[in-house]
Parts: C-alpha cells; structure tokens; sequence
C-alpha cells in the first residue's frame, strides 16, 4: 500500500521541524539555558580561585620565628599574627616591597581595642581603665605584645577583673578586699588560669557579720537569723556579694 | 544572491553555529572540571562554624579582616559578618546595638560609659550567615544564582544573580546585603578561597580569643567537632528549620 502523496509530505515537514527543535534544544542552545549547574560550577572555580589576603599565622612563623616562639607560650599565643599586623599575603609574596610590609601599631588606642573595659567582655578578660591606666604612656612601654605579662605583679584584682573592681566599688562591700571572701595563691597574678581563685563554700564565711549575734556596726542594717534565713543554700547562691541589693 | 542560494547558506550556518556553540560549550566544562586538579575533592567536607559566645570579647578585628580579604565596600552598614552586643535589663528589656557599625573612636569613647546597675547580664554575639544545610535563600532565588555547593556553604553567582533582593528578603538571619559596586547579592563564603586551600577563614584567623571556631563536620577529629561534644550547641532560630551550620555555645535565650 502506498501512503497518499499529501501525508509523506506533511510527514516530512513535521520531520523537519522536529529536526530543528531536537538540534535548537541540544545541540545549539548552551546547556546554561535549561540548568544553573554549569553556571553554579563556574561560580565554583571562580570562587576558588580568588587570591587570599591573610597569609595564615604557620606562614609567619617560617621568617619570624622568634616572635612566633615568644608568643607560643605566652597569653597572646592564640593571636594570629595578622590580627594586629594586618593582612599579609602581599608581604609574603613580596618581603622587599616597603608598602607591603604589615604595620605595628604602638599606639595606646590599637591595645585599648581590645583590652579597655568594657562591660559586656567576658568575665576575667585583662581590662584596664584606658583613662586611668598609666597615663598617657604607650602599652609597649612596659608590654611586650608578643609575651604580655604584667611587668610587675597587679597591685589589685581590678587590673584584671575589672568589671567586678567596679561593680563593688558603689556597693556597701566597697570596704572589703578581695582577700575577705577569697582565697588567692600567689600563682594566680601570674599565671590566672593555672590557679583559680576559691569562692565561699560555706555560709559561715558571711555570718562572720551578718548573723544576727554579730556585733559588727557596718552590717547593722543587714543581719539575719542564719539558723532560720536561706535554709542550706550559700549565700552567694541568691545574694551577689559584689553588688548586695543593688546600688548603695 | 538569489533566494536559493541564501536558503542553501542558511541550511548549511546554522546548525554548523550550533555545532561550534556545542563544542565551545564542551570546552568550557572540560575546564570546570578541572577542579579536580587541584586535588581538592569538595564531597569529603561539610564545613561548619562554632562561636563560643563566652569568649567573644567584642574587638571587631574579625569584621575588619571580612573585609579586608573579601572586598566588602567599607561604608558601615555592609557586612557579611558583624557583631551585636547584648543588654538584658532587669525589667526584662533587651536592647540589641550592632558595635560594627562604629568606627573604632566611638567604641573606644562606650569604653568611658559607667557601668548601668539595672543590666542584668551584657555580652557579645557574632552573626555571620549560618551556611544553613536547608537554605531559604536558595529556594527562593529565581535564576538559581544562589546555591550550595558539595561541602555545604552557600554561594552567590555574581554573574548569574539579578539583584532582586528576594534572598535578602528571605534570609531569617539578615546576612546577605546587596553589593553597590557588583548590584548583586552577597554574603559569607566562610572564606570558600581559603578553606579550600586549607587556611582558615580570615575571621577565624584573627579572632584573639578563639571564640570562633571553624571545622570540618565530616572528619572523624576535628575542632568543631570536638567543640560541639564539650559544649551545649544551640543554633539561631531552630524553629524555621534551617538547619544552620552555625553552632553556638553558652548562646542567651535572648539571642535571636
């Protein structure tokens, strides 16, 4: 049987026209136009391939590795070096470039930065007064940032626990030293963390004046049955010893 | 020409355009996959932050060094990484101020403020883009600029994005911005230049009291995940189900 002239025609412009769609879909047109991936991997490679400005604390160690050995043991040892030199992959590519070469600040506002007080750091951070510390005098006088330690034991604990030196200094405990309530060994001014500070462990340590058989003036307006008041709970459990019932 | 003969060079150019477009096309994946020459292999990885709110002492030097390495434009309200800080009254009040939109005079001038005895409780947080394994700014994305890629972070194709600012929209952390100079959207890469090299991001860096932590969720040792064993880890905005690769320690309540 033979198909009608009028149906192989038409036959074969659909053809055609089907050849045309199919090679327009895939072969002419970039797959970019049906799907982001080839985009998306592009972006990839692109992304990759951007250079890095920070060079990374191991490749400083490579040329300075004095200065990287006096920070490795010292409380500045988990500071990259790029923190307070800034960025310098330009200085590693280049250590004879003047204009690459990372500044060092010593100027008392680049430590105060980090090291003035501020109420929200976290308790036991090292703050210091930028008012009141030292005068005008550049930190690196008497610091070495790459080996910070105190050039002379802290006269007061509010060298470092600033946020609480001044919390009791409005409070009716501004009178008390630290010592009253804690004990501190010697090690702890210079070494903080390898020996901590005790708290009160037991409520004898305010009943001393604030039982009610106390005869001690300053705590007159604050003395309580401690056989009755607080059942077994420290005292510091409700009370904060450092700012009593708030401000004076 | 007469009209056969331009039907005869039509027949014959396009498909041969077309045939040469292929090629050409084909060409330029051989090169995408050249990734693989750099012998780094992205599905051995699914990258991951920790910040130790605790520890984060306010500083800004991470934001500075953002962008630094990355080119954000320098007027105070870019960021692709920022730090907020907290004040939590005793009436309950809680004020949010972000530090980094100060220049360094004015925070050195808060250091002055006297302490306010009705704050309860005042710390820093560090925000950044979570890298969230379920994004809602990719949905959302029309042209699929934005993506994520094999070892979990999150990108922006600058070439492909349009700037119609609906991941900014859609962004439950408010960490993307739209670029002045490119008009595109952009965000954190968790320095994807870097990490890929193996150095750490430029935040992670410089932080000076390691309150950021950046590692590998897939390895079998690994600070971050090490970090997350020590640690009670809570994530921003758990409840939209982002799933975000952000994880935090010691985070307040208040914290959104």
């Amino acid at each position: 049987m033979k198909l009608p002239e009028q149906v192989t025609r038409l036959g074969a412009v659909i053809a055609i026209i089907l050849a045309a769609v199919l090679l327009l879909r895939f072969v002419i047109l970039p797959p970019s136009m049906f799907s982001a991936r080839p985009h998306q991997a592009a972006k990839v490679v692109r992304e990759m391939a951007k250079p890095a400005h920070y060079a990374g604390m191991s490749t400083c160690r490579e040329c300075h590795a004095d200065e990287y050995g006096a920070k490795l043991n010292g409380q500045h040892r988990t500071i990259g070096c790029e923190n307070c030199h800034g960025p310098a992959a330009a200085h590693v590519a280049n250590k004879d470039d003047k204009a690459a070469t990372p500044p060092k600040h010593r100027d008392r506002e680049f430590c105060l930065g980090c090291h003035g007080f501020v109420a929200s750091r976290p308790n036991g951070f090292p703050q210091v007064d930028g008012q009141k510390h030292n005068g005008r005098k550049r930190c690196v006088t008497c610091h070495d940032a790459h080996d910070p330690v105190p050039p002379e034991t802290p006269q007061d604990c509010g060298g470092c626990h600033g946020r609480i030196a001044r919390t009791k200094a409005v409070s009716t405990h501004s009178q008390l030293a630290c010592t009253e309530c804690h004990q501190v060994a010697a090690q702890h001014m210079t070494e903080p963390r390898a020996a901590l500070p005790t708290k009160p462990a037991k409520r004898e340590a305010c009943a001393r004046c604030h039982d009610s058989g106390s005869t001690d003036p300053a705590a007159a307006m604050s003395r309580v049955d401690f056989s009755s008041h607080g059942r077994t709970f420290v005292c510091w459990e409700c009370h904060y010893a450092h700012l009593p019932e708030g401000p004076k | 020409m007469n009209k056969r003969d331009f039907l005869k060079g039509a027949v014959l150019f396009f498909p041969a355009a077309g045939v040469l477009q292929a090629l050409a096309c084909k060409a330029e994946g051989k090169e995408l996959s050249a990734t693989a020459t750099t012998g780094y292999d992205p599905t051995q990885h699914w990258y991951g932050m920790g910040v130790d709110v605790d520890k984060c002492i306010g500083c800004n030097r991470c934001v500075e060094a953002c962008k630094a390495e990355n080119g954000v434009p320098d007027e105070p309200f870019y960021f692709r990484t920022w730090i907020e800080r907290y004040s939590i009254y005793a009436d309950g009040e809680v004020k949010v101020e972000c530090i980094s939109t100060k220049t360094p005079e004015q925070r050195l001038a808060d250091q002055s403020e006297p302490i306010d005895p009705s704050v309860l409780r005042t710390f820093f947080v560090p925000k950044l883009c979570n890298q969230c394994a379920n994004p809602p700014c990719v949905q959302v994305c029309p042209v699929g600029a934005t993506f994520q890629t094999t070892d979990g972070v999150v990108l922006v194709d600058e070439k492909r994005c349009i700037g119609c600012r609906y991941c900014i929209q859609a962004c439950p952390y408010g960490a993307r911005y739209l670029n002045p100079n490119t008009r595109t959207a952009d965000k954190c890469t968790f320095c994807y230049h870097r990490v890929t090299k193996g150095l750490l991001p430029a935040c992670v860096e410089v932080c000076p009291t390691e309150a950021r932590i950046f590692g590998d969720l897939k390895a079998r040792a690994d600070r971050l995940v090490r970090f997350q064993r020590q640690n009670e880890i809570s994530v921003l905005k758990p409840d939209l189900n982002t799933e975000p690769k952000v994880r935090y320690a010691k985070l307040d309540g208040e914290v959104r």
